[in-house]
């Protein structure tokens, strides 16, 4: 019980994780900033495809995944630290991804325009390495102690 | 109906518009009043505001025909955001509740099979998204501007389908064989993707879709897309709340009461966690 409560505790955090991402590249870097563009002409169009279908499912794990955790809460199923780590863990999941499949496999935008590249993205996936390790490794802790006065 | 969105160019066709409004909200109220059982406030509120967001898309919005930006905001309050409000009001239960006559009717109609299939999320989904990328891709659009029955028509079918869109996938009112969570969120995702594909789409091509227009503002049609855009997440997340919440409510640990079509307590779908829910409701 102890290991699916692990289990579910990561997963519901990552889906929010990677959502909260997500709403964070969209409401800094292409609303506050304006440095992503909302397209641009070297988008293929299988990229937008994906776009649309990532997008999409953005917004619905936001919502699902806060009533999972919700859920998993209320059964007192949550383990605080394993759902820690898992958020951590979705939210580079997702800055890696965006980085390298949404910038540079599908082109859907840069990072900025008129800009010398390589720096931006560099210090972008190296930033979404960075919390995916860190969540690794709450997370890989979190399974060894698990919750104090948890079940066992 | 027929006067909903663009009322005729006689009489005064912004108060004439919302005369259908105004009956939708009447007779909902006229009903709750007569239901001696108690009906929740949150039901009312969301039928209004569902009523609300159809008085703003044929009455402001209607005034300026020709400019994508406002047909735009107009699809997405016909198609999207009043079906939301009209479902969560669940009028279908309130009519059962208050004319007990209709009930043998209505069972009957929920059980025929042609409208389970046509009120699968799937189905529902494909008329209403299905629906937007026929008009928005095809001469239709341009057709509908010099034509007002087609133009209500379309406006007529926007709402509709988004209703039974929204009433497929997020309830409340009863419905006979509904799929479960994860069919219904697959369904969601899939007419919100279709949604936001569109959109870009449009945003991309903007220099010749839709197709037909005799004088086309490039800026406002990208205007319009990106309104699309954003207004259907808009409207995405609200569905997706509805849904989930539903689903919240609907599966308490311990089956405390049921709020929702009665089953009995107790039973194991109460008991269900959201992975294991996820193949059933």
């Amino acid at each position: 019980m102890a290991g699916s409560a692990w289990r579910r505790s990561v997963l519901a955090a990552g889906v929010i994780g990677a959502a909260v991402m997500a709403a964070v590249d969209e409401i800094v870097f292409h609303q506050l900033l304006g440095w992503h563009h909302f397209y641009d002409r070297s988008t293929l169009s299988v990229g937008l495809l994906a776009d649309g279908l990532l997008h999409a499912a953005e917004l619905l794990a936001l919502v699902g995944g806060f009533f999972w955790f919700a859920d998993l809460r209320r059964r007192g199923a949550l383990l605080p630290r394993a759902a820690w780590g898992g958020f951590l863990l979705g939210a580079g999941a997702f800055q890696l991804f965006d980085g390298v499949v949404d910038h540079k496999v599908l082109r859907l935008h840069q990072i900025r325009y008129g800009v010398h590249l390589l720096p931006y993205d560099v210090v972008w996936n190296s930033s979404g390495a960075v919390l995916l390790l860190a969540g690794a490794a709450v997370v890989w802790r979190a399974r060894r102690r698990p919750r104090p006065g948890g079940r066992p | 109906m027929t006067v909903l969105a663009h009322a005729g160019s006689g009489g005064d066709p912004g108060l004439l518009a919302f005369v259908p409004v105004a009956l939708l909200a009447g007779a909902y109220l006229l009903a709750v009043s007569r239901d001696r059982r108690g009906w929740r406030p949150g039901r009312t509120a969301a039928w209004l505001a569902g009523c609300a967001a159809l008085a703003l898309a044929v009455g402001p919005l209607a005034g300026a025909p020709g400019d994508p930006r406002a047909h735009m905001a107009q699809h997405l309050l016909l198609g999207m955001v009043a079906p939301l409000g009209l479902a969560l009001g669940a009028p279908v239960t309130l009519l059962l509740r208050v004319v007990p006559p209709v009930r043998r009717p209505v069972g009957r109609l929920l059980r025929a099979r042609p409208l389970h299939l046509l009120a699968h999320p799937v189905s529902a989904a494909l008329l209403t998204t299905g629906g937007l990328a026929l008009v928005l891709l095809t001469p239709l659009y341009a057709t509908a501007e010099r034509h007002p029955a087609l133009h209500h028509g379309i406006h007529l079918h926007y709402l509709a389908a988004g209703y039974l869109f929204a009433w497929s996938v997020a309830g409340p009112d009863p419905a006979p064989r509904r799929p479960g969570l994860a069919v219904r969120a697959g369904a969601l995702l899939g007419a919100a993707a279709g949604h936001a594909v569109l959109a870009k789409y449009l945003y991309a091509h903007a220099a010749t879709l839709p197709p037909g227009l005799p004088d086309r503002d490039v800026h406002a049609l990208q205007d319009a897309a990106r309104l699309m855009w954003y207004g259907g997440d808009v409207a995405e997340l609200l569905l997706a709340t509805a849904l989930f919440a539903t689903w919240y409510a609907r599966n308490r640990p311990r089956g405390v009461d049921r709020l929702f079509h009665g089953d009995p307590p107790g039973q194991r779908s109460c008991q269900l966690s959201f992975d294991e829910g996820l193949t059933r409701w």
